[in-house]
């Protein structure tokens, strides 16, 4: 069955002036971080929906994106449902505006912030990055946004703060897939500190250029490349700095088969598949599996945060 | 027309035709006819479709002997091989999907899946058995085999119940789709289990009773298409 996902989210079309307002609202200040940057160039108000951004060279792959409908279409979002096709469908009319981020834990700057507010100032960059599920199938995205290390120090974490934690809306008035217990609701993910300092964490608000769609984790997701795709966690309204390492929501669910760290490693097979290979989501039949490498392709960036470290004990 | 001829050449044309559905869908999404697709995924698409048919196809095989019991329609039963053969069908094409398209013909993985995973590990085992079962499936083959026909026929039932656990085992949280499949099966074989005891207490009082030798040809025997 197609699932023909419209560019822009019905929900971001509303005739609305108020609705209107609020998104150039929105528009003007992801784009102020870039203006500087951008003196000739500086687009006439966006269209709807569309960011300002630079592409990051530094960060790209040899391979060619997916297309924006494959990115828009086959979702693990179980707050929408559990089939891939679900989240496109039933994240529609998700309200992403006004939208609040709480900051807590062991940090200074702690409170409740607009998302407005959060981003300001925050050049957008465009990186390119690999995307390997759990479930052994990768893309290649075209994400915008900018560095969590760039966010996550506004807040200037105290020196007890050994990991930071996220959390997902709860809202299942909203997130039809919360009215059941397939996880533990919200949904819960952390990181090390040193991980989420790390240059290539990203936090992103756009796909393709675009706002983010609502199914991919509207209005602000992380991605974590190196790391299985149930780590980059949507629609984040809650950071926490802890000093112990947060419970998440697939570990809890299931702690044989999902680890706190979930770095992409071919060695270490989920129990009930293998993770040697994936399956590239858009690739010609015959042509779509390929080896996995070790942390997704970013070793030479990362893996020396994990040095004497058993990968297979901290999975 | 008669009851054979209706059978002959109303019925199982419509449950042949209704059978094919599944398959003639996924063509219309393999080949993008009529607007269908198969999705980001299409490989995993056609994975679950067949695997799924196969496994509805298995149930509704299992379903034809209580539903003609309970509604009193005994010729339903001259339908029952074509929903086990196309239940085979089906389980051999959702394999093929599996080795071909998502493995991609390497046979290595194939033998580490099937000796490491046991989800797969059952599932080719119920494949395994079907093959027999689908071999015997002819006139000549029962008439040959007689009382051990039955006998053999009764692998279905380890068969459809493996065909469950390999699609509870696989799903990653969400089980609430294969609970709904190990309720029926649950259903359809407690059925049987029901039945056969009270059959076993009426025999038992019957074979009290002074002159009666045996009843041992049981109420369910098959009747031969």
């Amino acid at each position: 069955m197609s699932t023909r996902v419209p560019r822009i989210a019905p929900s971001q079309i509303t005739p609305s002036e108020v609705y209107f307002n609020r998104r150039m609202l929105l528009a003007g200040a992801l784009m102020s971080g870039v203006s500087g940057l951008l003196p000739a160039a500086e687009p006439a108000p966006a269209t709807a929906g569309t960011l300002s951004y630079q592409r990051n060279p530094r960060y790209s792959v040899t391979e060619a994106p997916n297309k924006y409908e494959e990115i828009a279409g086959y979702n693990n979002f179980y707050e929408f449902g559990t089939d891939k096709d679900s989240p496109s469908e039933n994240a529609r009319n998700f309200k992403t505006k006004p939208w609040s981020v709480v900051v807590q834990g062991e940090a200074e700057v702690r409170g409740t912030f607009n998302l407005e507010d959060l981003l300001k100032g925050q050049a957008l960059e465009e990186r390119i990055y690999r995307f390997r599920c759990v479930e052994a199938w990768s893309l290649v995205v075209p994400w915008v946004g900018f560095p969590l290390s760039s966010l996550l120090a506004r807040f200037k974490p105290t020196s007890s703060a050994k990991y930071v934690e996220f959390t997902t809306l709860y809202d299942p008035r909203q997130m039809p897939g919360q009215r059941s217990a397939v996880l533990n609701w919200p949904y819960v993910e952390g990181l090390r500190m040193d991980e989420a300092m790390h240059p290539l964490a990203l936090m992103v608000v756009g796909l393709y250029g675009k706002v983010l769609p609502n199914q991919d984790g509207a209005p602000l997701r992380l991605i974590v490349p190196w790391k299985y795709g149930f780590k980059s966690i949507k629609s984040i309204v809650k950071i926490n700095f802890t000093a112990n390492q947060p419970r998440t929501a697939w570990n809890v669910a299931a702690p044989g088969e999902y680890g706190f760290y979930a770095n992409v490693n071919p060695q270490v097979d989920h129990p009930r598949w293998s993770q040697a290979t994936e399956r590239h989501i858009g690739a010609p039949f015959l042509a779509a599996r390929r080896p996995t490498l070790p942390f997704n392709g970013y070793a030479a960036e990362v893996a020396g945060l994990y040095q004497g470290m058993d990968l297979r004990r901290y999975f | 027309m008669n009851l054979t001829q209706r059978y002959r050449f109303i019925y199982k044309p419509l449950v042949f035709a209704a059978c094919l559905v599944p398959l003639v869908w996924l063509a219309c999404g393999a080949f993008g006819w009529f607007g269908e697709s198969l999705g980001a995924d299409p490989v995993k698409k056609l994975e679950h479709a067949c695997g799924k048919t196969a496994l509805n196809l298995l149930l509704l095989t299992l379903a034809v002997t209580p539903v003609r019991n309970l509604a009193g329609l005994p010729n339903l039963v001259r339908l029952r091989r074509m929903l086990g053969v196309f239940a085979f069908f089906y389980v051999v094409v959702h394999f093929s999907v599996y080795l071909v398209l998502d493995l991609e013909l390497n046979f290595h993985t194939l033998g580490a899946d099937i000796a490491k995973r046991p989800y797969i590990t059952i599932g080719f085992t119920a494949l395994l058995l079907l093959i027999p079962l689908a071999v015997t499936s002819t006139n000549g083959m029962m008439r040959r085999l007689g009382r051990r026909w039955q006998k053999l026929h009764r692998l279905v039932y380890v068969i459809a119940i493996l065909g469950v656990w390999h699609f509870y085992w696989q799903v990653k949280r969400d089980v609430r789709e294969p609970l709904v499949y190990i309720g029926i099966l649950a259903v359809l074989l407690g059925y049987r289990i029901v039945r056969q005891r009270r059959q076993a207490a009426v025999r038992a009082r019957a074979g009290a009773a002074p002159g009666v030798t045996s009843t041992c040809a049981p109420a369910t025997a098959p009747e031969r298409t």
